[in-house]
């Protein structure tokens, strides 16, 4: 589903955020991702949705060399892929349901399936009774879960989350997690950032660490 | 396939509406100022308009007047209007004797009761002829044909304003041409700007919307909507502008026309007119938006 062969990148100022990175998640799978912060977590996430592009390397997504894309492809790539970010990206302009409208909107939806779909996606982590609530009114639980719902609603294979349970207390992260593997098991495949030790203690799913852009084994 | 498409469009439509309307002070401001610096030009276009219609109904073919002399007999103006009848020139000939003449003086000016004074007729019989050329040489050569004639005491023949006012329209219509560039750039100038402050203003809309799959004319389609719309309504205000400066104008127009005894009425633009008006109006906005969106949208890309 997601491979890396010999990636790296390198920013402009002469970091190097990865270095030779090789890695395969097949379809289905879920994959913890583990480092330090700077460990070039982010980075590695961001390859996959080409908000950044790899400085060598090649990136397959089903099939499809990311590298390569013209910039026009790049919108439906995306759509493949529902990504939880670190700093959450909700508009504060609209309420709980129109954000997770968003993704819908963008990939011109049917009319008239898209509020039962968003609806069902906000059942899905618990937000049915606050539709109508505005995200600065959310806890920092919520609007996780929030952001949940507006990345699985266009129902994407692949699912990305980057730090999901940061500032989260450790239940709220248990229902987080749980969140995922419901995720999984309906044969989305999941990819997790976390420096979060505590949620990989008793997981029995592949983690892949990051140590300063080299993957350890 | 078609109708996401046009739910799509619909939905972005009603968005725009929803935009305009929830900012209604600028928005009804900028719609005035395009409103007025549409006028401006189009307002001329109409004056031109009706000016041309009223040298129209004479430029078209032009029209001569031959007084006979005052002792003319019948048998001469038979021959007259033989003469004018054979000549290849002449479209139409028409005679007034004096005493239609007369009536028609007491007729349009009202003056019966100086006439009625007259111990007799002071009016010629005269001939009103059209004719097929119009050019200036023609006309002038068949003047001094008619001219040479004994029988006819003076010749009139009016293109000498004709001439004048057709050059002064031609000035007027490349006057209204420039103004017309000159204003429709300064409408593209602000809407460029009012789009530059909506995508500043809608940056975090912007990149989440990139980020999460949408395409460059997903994210264009609402300010391009927006430009079109403020221009539509900048158009139609125009109209409205012109509509009321005319029905004021003809007001006046009224009480002068009464005293001079003569029909004279502004016509707005023809709705072929409006219609290209609110058209071309609609399109500036909305290039003036393509352009600040051309320009702004490639800045904002999510880190």
């Amino acid at each position: 589903m997601i491979t890396f062969k010999n990636v790296s990148k390198r920013y402009p100022d002469g970091y190097v955020a990865l270095n030779n990175v090789d890695l395969t998640v097949e379809p289905g799978e879920m994959v913890f991702l583990t480092g330090h912060s700077g460990a070039g977590k982010s980075t590695l996430l961001k390859l996959i949705a080409a908000i950044e592009r790899p400085t060598s390397g090649t990136i397959t997504i089903s099939g499809q060399n990311i590298a390569q894309l013209k910039p026009s492809a790049i919108p439906y790539m995306r759509r493949k892929i529902g990504f939880i970010f670190q700093d959450h990206k909700l508009l504060f302009d609209r309420n709980v349901f129109d954000n997770v409208l968003l993704p819908l909107q963008i990939s011109n939806f049917d009319n008239n399936t898209v509020a039962a779909r968003v609806r069902a996606a906000l059942d899905k982590v618990g937000l049915l009774k606050k539709e109508k609530a505005m995200p600065i009114a959310l806890s920092g639980g919520e609007r996780q879960r929030l952001c949940i719902a507006r990345a699985v609603v266009h129902r994407p294979a692949i699912l990305i989350a980057d730090e999901p349970t940061g500032n989260l207390d450790v239940e709220y992260a248990r229902d987080i997690m749980t969140m995922f593997t419901s995720f999984n098991q309906v044969g989305v495949t999941v990819l997790i950032a976390t420096h979060d030790a505590s949620l990989l203690e008793d997981t029995q799913h592949r983690i892949l660490s990051l140590k300063q852009g080299k993957l350890a084994a | 396939m078609i109708r996401a498409w046009l739910t799509q469009h619909g939905f972005v439509f009603f968005l725009t509406l929803k935009r305009l309307i929830s900012t209604p002070v600028t928005s009804l401001l900028s719609i005035i100022v395009m409103g007025i610096a549409l006028s401006l030009p189009a307002g001329i276009y109409v004056l031109m308009q009706n000016l041309q219609a009223i040298s129209g109904q004479t430029a078209d073919s032009p029209q001569m007047s031959l007084f006979l002399k005052l002792d003319t007999t019948q048998d001469s103006i038979e021959k007259v209007n033989q003469r004018l009848e054979e000549n290849p020139q002449i479209q139409t000939v028409q005679f007034i004797p004096k005493d239609v003449a007369l009536q028609q003086l007491q007729q349009s000016t009202g003056l019966t009761d100086i006439t009625a004074s007259l111990m007799r007729n002071p009016l010629p019989d005269a001939f009103v002829i059209h004719t097929q050329e119009n050019s200036t040489e023609a006309l002038e050569q068949l003047r001094t044909v008619i001219q040479s004639w004994p029988e006819i005491e003076h010749v009139q023949f009016d293109s000498a304003w004709i001439e004048r006012l057709n050059a002064l329209l031609d000035l007027a219509r490349f006057a209204v041409l420039m103004l017309a560039t000159l204003l429709s750039i300064a409408i593209i100038a602000i809407m460029f700007n009012t789009i530059r402050l909506q995508i500043l203003t809608k940056r975090d809309e912007i990149e989440i919307s990139k980020l999460i799959g949408a395409t460059d004319s997903f994210i264009q389609r609402p300010f391009l909507y927006f430009g079109a719309l403020q221009g539509l309504a900048g158009g139609a205000t125009a109209w409205l502008i012109m509509a009321l400066a005319i029905r004021t104008l003809n007001e006046e127009l009224t009480t002068l026309a009464q005293l001079y005894r003569i029909d004279l009425q502004l016509q707005h633009l023809s709705s072929a007119d409006s219609i290209s008006l609110l058209l071309f109006s609609a399109w500036l906005g909305w290039l003036g938006a393509r352009i600040s969106v051309a320009s702004h949208l490639w800045q904002i890309e999510p880190k």
